[in-house]
């Protein structure tokens, strides 16, 4: 009896490692092409194809980026610059909302709750808020249209640190410090924003993460290529081929194309796209992980 | 509750340095939030954008009429509901499944690989996750084309242009971005039960695959129904990046990638038909609302436990 619960188990061990591995290569596989193919020879790439064993390895494609880098690198300061700054600026605003909805005897708890939730119920749509933030607020073409528009406070991340704050920190620990003659702002401050540091910690991932990815807000709000973040760059990197391919480009272009980068340089670029995200990844899983799980919790 | 109203006697707080602590977050929410809530009115109005958003002339409901005649608006209704269906079971089956997995696997140093392997997809944007897909698909240089197709021997397929096989590479596509993510909300889900229930089913003789069925499975039903009815709000919406950067933009594509998202994009920045771009925002905006307090509706009345407000 004893034994066949331990095969049964042990073999339950045996199968699923089989299926996860199989799942992780699918994981795994195609973003491994990109990076092989970023080391690949430009020419076996245009003869053979994208392939897992390329015929010729070579680091053309990362010389060139840092030959010709500069509209890279202003493209990854401005990607930098917006995480950055709206992280930070997200993390504050976030958690100044959400300290006073936490605070069970303050009187508009309820109101400022309801008015934070219904922004997940209904929106104005893109259509007004383009012309809102375009029109009213000339943000186009501005760094401010690539960090305000959307991300920079959602409920979503209201509601987990009010949760946060509700659930973690005990309200005798506000009011002895009321005793001692604290104000509010001090004791947002001293107290609670340093107390809310794990979830501080989990929403800047997750805003840090939305904002180095994101490339809507400069497909709406970025018409100047010299204010590209390295996604919109991407895009219009990728555009080009296909504007190539479609025949009227050497037409218009003529020699110019020959400056278009190649293949292997495109896919270089993306990798290094990719590459701050697997840094920092193994040193905040456990924090991405929690969060996924604390949002998953109805506010 | 009764505690909770107790303190609340003890005296409320002042309230107007604790507003003011709440004001940035407040006046951002009303202007990223609140004002273009009344800027559905731009899909009542002929925009001009010589008279400007106040000064152009109204139009009743001709947007809609416009917008309703189309092809458009049922491809793009149609997509967007049927993917979104698609999404929910096979995405919540995948999930569960890839969960149970990981829980049961229970070896500590394998699951926290798998895990960050799972959930490496989700962390990519969608840009790159498109320079990806063309890294498969495009019809040149691409590995399927010239790897997998001539090793079984097929035909070259236009990936770009062909619509049919889309609907499978979009599903394709989701679960590879989703699954991860969403396995971690099961497993914490799984990891909240007793474990007291598995001991006995043990010495009544169940194996594994009997404890799974009979006892994860159905335990998993309300955070199911929570998820379920989070994606009911939100099933006249769609992913942006899935449909409009996935195929390239393709217009040969767009019998099968039109959502009305991307309708609304192309319709506003493209077409720059801002009256039927703000038609069709607006039906999202509204339906999904309705959607949202209907599934709630429902679930409260069945099962007032995992209603969403």
């Amino acid at each position: 009896m004893k034994n066949k619960k331990i095969t049964s188990e042990k073999k339950f061990e045996i199968v699923s490692t089989i299926v996860l591995t199989v799942l992780t290569l699918i994981a795994l596989l195609p973003i491994a092409l990109i990076v092989i193919a970023s080391f690949t020879d430009e020419q076996a790439l245009l003869t053979n194809g994208y392939s897992y064993l390329p015929k010729k390895l070579s680091l053309d494609a990362y010389y060139y980026m840092v030959q010709k880098g500069v509209m890279i690198s202003r493209a990854y300061g401005i990607s930098g610059i917006v995480t950055i700054g709206g992280t930070v600026l997200s993390v504050i605003i976030t958690a100044m909302i959400a300290y006073p909805m936490s605070r069970k005897n303050f009187k508009y708890r309820n109101h400022l709750a309801f008015f934070v939730f219904f922004t997940m119920l209904f929106n104005g749509g893109i259509v007004s808020s383009y012309m809102l933030w375009s029109r009213f607020f000339h943000i186009k073409n501005t760094v401010w249209a690539l960090m305000l528009p959307n991300y920079l406070v959602t409920a979503f991340n209201i509601f987990l640190v009010r949760n946060y704050y509700a659930n973690s920190v005990p309200d005798s620990l506000i009011e002895s410090a009321q005793i001692d003659g604290a104000r509010e702002l001090t004791i947002f401050r001293k107290i609670m924003f340093p107390l809310a540091v794990p979830t501080v910690a989990t929403i800047s991932l997750f805003t840090g993460l939305l904002y180095w990815n994101d490339w809507i807000n400069g497909l709406y709000y970025i018409t100047n290529p010299k204010m590209y973040g390295i996604q919109n760059l991407l895009i219009r990197i990728m555009d080009n081929i296909q504007f190539l391919k479609s025949g009227s480009a050497s037409n218009l272009l003529g020699t110019a194309s020959v400056d278009l980068p190649g293949t292997a340089v495109r896919m270089a670029m993306a990798v290094i796209g990719i590459l701050p995200i697997v840094i920092i990844y193994p040193f905040v899983q456990k924090y991405f992980i929690k969060g996924v799980v604390v949002g998953a919790v109805k506010g | 509750m009764n505690a909770k109203k107790s303190k609340a006697k003890r005296g409320y707080a002042k309230s107007a340095p604790l507003l003011l602590i709440a004001l940035p977050g407040i006046v951002y929410l009303l202007i990223n939030n609140y004002i273009p809530m009344f800027g559905i009115f731009l899909a009542f109005k002929q925009f001009d954008y010589v008279k400007g958003v106040f000064g152009s002339d109204w139009v009743g409901f001709d947007n809609f009429k416009f917008l309703f005649h189309t092809r458009d608006a049922l491809i793009m209704t149609r997509n967007t509901l049927l993917y979104n269906l698609a999404f929910i079971l096979i995405g919540t089956v995948m999930a569960i499944f890839v969960a149970i997995l990981l829980y049961e696997l229970g070896v500590k140093a394998r699951v926290k690989l798998f895990q960050s392997a799972l959930l490496l997809p989700n962390l990519m944007s969608w840009v790159i996750i498109a320079f990806i897909g063309f890294s498969f698909l495009n019809s040149d240089s691409g590995f399927i084309n010239n790897t997998i197709i001539p090793l079984l021997g097929g035909k070259e397929i236009a990936w770009y242009s062909e619509g049919k096989y889309w609907p499978f590479i979009l599903v394709f596509v989701y679960l590879w971005k989703y699954t991860g993510y969403a396995s971690i909300i099961y497993m914490a889900s799984i990891a909240g039960i007793d474990k007291g229930i598995f001991e006995a089913a043990k010495l009544d003789g169940a194996g594994k695959l009997k404890q799974i069925l009979y006892i994860t499975v159905p335990m998993l039903k309300p955070t199911v129904i929570i998820m379920t009815l989070m994606s009911v709000g939100r099933i006249f919406y769609s992913d942006f990046g899935l449909f409009y950067q996935m195929p390239m933009n393709s217009g040969a594509l767009y019998d099968v990638t039109q959502t009305i998202d991307t309708y609304v994009y192309r319709g506003l920045m493209k077409l720059n038909d801002i009256g039927m771009s703000a038609a069709a925002g607006l039906f999202q905006s509204t339906v999904g609302f309705l959607l949202v307090i209907t599934a709630n509706g429902i679930v409260r009345k069945t099962d007032e436990e995992n209603a969403l407000f």
